[in-house]
């Protein structure tokens, strides 16, 4: 049996502003295990950010339980990086958020940037790279505190096409070859087939999830293989009908 | 930066743009030189009237004058002091309540109108009241600086730290950062372009400030010079403050442009 690392029972989010509130989520049940890699794709407009803000603990829900066992790390459509810092000093930002400013963390985080090939950026600024890199330095920022859980916010949406391939592909093997659990927040239905080890479809608001699959590629973690295997496609028509359902 | 050779053409396109430097620089000086050599003229061959547009000659006769009885730097730094004591005042006090009001949003809504009328209010027609408050002496003027400058810090700066931007802030907090954290990591940082232009803005202020208040009350300074010299009808003395007024404003300026450089160049923004 699978550890479960994250778990949302029953959960309910209202929203409220001065017009009125808002169910953003309800009846919202889902899981995630240990070494997963979860892609939830979602109508645009059902609250998907709001999810993860939920998971994160940055909101706190209207009714129900989100039980965690283990650290977030966020990572959100833009790298936003801090342009006064140093690729490195950008990468050391959470450890001196969360207090962890000591030499062998750094070392550690020093590793993870040069193992993934930025050790030559590491004291460019962020205006210096190109948008693949920095999107690249970004997630190692995401990894510098070792998390448990990552939490991808649509990280490849504003990149273009090119990029956002190549970035995919990064992503997907230092996520896999750090052996991170990742809950991953999209629209692009073929990104979350590229990604993903299961697929969450949500409906419109309020929120839930409508359908669950675990996808059969078996071995083939490489989202560019993925896209040429057979499955791809039939999968694309499941959730395409799905979403749109 | 790296060390590299470069290629002819970009070394005749280096040249090109010294060359077009030199020659802006050159055309600057000689429209100030061309200016004041009208005017010399025009007064010497008597087209205006040398006892209501004074002149370069003269101004020269009543700076060396004001130079000679010891005056001069008397009323230089007594202005300058007073201008300088308020701008820092007003910067610092201003970036401080700006902080404030960004901290705490309730404070910021109960204040707003009071900021928006004193922003609007004529700071002149506090004279009287300062007057009676402070007396006539420095004090009186460098309260009336701090006034004009302090309004204007306090709204560039807190529109900065409130357009500080909402993801950055979003991936902060996602790390588990208080609130002094977000302010000493980000918002402090990102602020740093709109504090150099506030002070460059505050440094006309604090010269308004200062003459402004020299206008009202004062026994010194280059402000009551002006006052004086209008009112004795001695319009050497006027242009001669109003060009050393000219020559300490601009320095001022340029110490903050230079402050802009070093403290870029720190933070390579």
């Amino acid at each position: 049996m699978e550890k479960e690392i994250l778990r949302f029972t029953d959960v309910k989010l209202i929203y409220h502003t001065n017009r009125g509130e808002t169910t953003a989520a309800e009846n919202l049940n889902f899981s995630v295990n240990e070494g997963e890699f979860v892609a939830i794709i979602g109508p645009s407009g059902c609250g998907k950010t709001t999810l993860l803000s939920l998971a994160a603990g940055l909101l706190k829900p209207s009714a129900g339980t989100i039980e965690s066992h283990g650290s977030f790390g966020y990572m959100l459509q833009k790298d936003e990086l801090f342009r006064w810092r140093t690729i490195e000093k950008n990468i050391f930002l959470p450890l001196e958020i969360k207090k962890q400013n000591t030499p062998e963390h750094r070392e550690r985080a020093r590793n993870l940037a040069a193992k993934y090939g930025l050790k030559d950026f590491l004291q460019s600024y962020p205006t210096q790279l190109s948008g693949g890199m920095r999107q690249r330095a970004a997630l190692i920022r995401t990894l510098a505190t070792n998390p448990d859980i990552l939490l991808l916010d649509e990280p490849f949406s504003a990149l273009d096409y090119q990029t956002r391939l190549n970035v995919c592909e990064d992503v997907s093997s230092i996520i896999r070859s750090e052996k991170k659990t990742a809950l991953l927040i999209t629209h692009d239905i073929s990104e979350a087939i590229s990604l993903a080890d299961r697929v969450l479809v949500l409906s419109q608001r309020p929120a839930r999830v409508t359908f669950a699959h675990k996808l059969d590629f078996g071995d083939v973690k490489n989202p560019l293989k993925r896209r040429e295997q057979p499955q791809f496609s039939e999968w694309f028509e499941i959730l395409w009908k799905e979403l749109n359902g | 930066m790296k060390k590299a050779t470069y290629s002819q053409e970009h070394a005749k396109y280096l040249k090109k743009r010294k060359l077009n430097l030199a020659t802006v620089w050159a055309l600057r000086i000689g429209v100030l030189v061309l200016l004041f050599g009208f005017w010399e003229l025009s007064t010497a061959l008597g087209w205006v009237d040398p006892f209501i547009m004074s002149s370069p000659s003269r101004i020269c006769a009543t700076i060396q004058s004001l130079y000679r009885d010891g005056s001069l730097f008397y009323h230089i730094g007594v202005t300058l002091a007073e201008t300088l004591i308020g701008f820092v005042i007003a910067v610092a006090l201003g970036v401080t309540i700006a902080l404030a009001l960004w901290w705490s949003d309730t404070l910021r809504r109960v204040l707003e109108p009071y900021i928006v009328v004193l922003n609007a209010l004529p700071k002149i027609a506090l004279g009287p009241l300062i007057i009676i408050w402070f007396g006539t002496g420095s004090k009186a003027i460098v309260f009336m600086t701090v006034l004009v400058g302090i309004i204007v810090a306090i709204m560039h700066m807190l529109s900065a730290f409130i357009a500080t931007d909402k993801n950055k802030i979003l991936l902060l907090k996602s790390m588990g950062a208080t609130k002094l954290q977000i302010l000493r990591k980000l918002v402090i940082p990102s602020s740093f372009a709109s504090f150099i232009s506030m002070l460059k803005v505050n440094v006309g202020m604090a010269w308004i400030g200062s003459i402004m208040g020299e206008y009202i009350v004062s026994r010194a300074g280059l402000g009551y010079l002006i006052v004086y010299g209008g009112q004795v009808f001695k319009l050497d003395l006027v242009m001669t403050a109003t060009c050393i007024l000219c020559l300490l404003a601009a320095g001022m300026y340029f110490l903050v442009v230079l402050l802009e450089k070093v403290l870029v160049k720190n933070t390579e923004n």
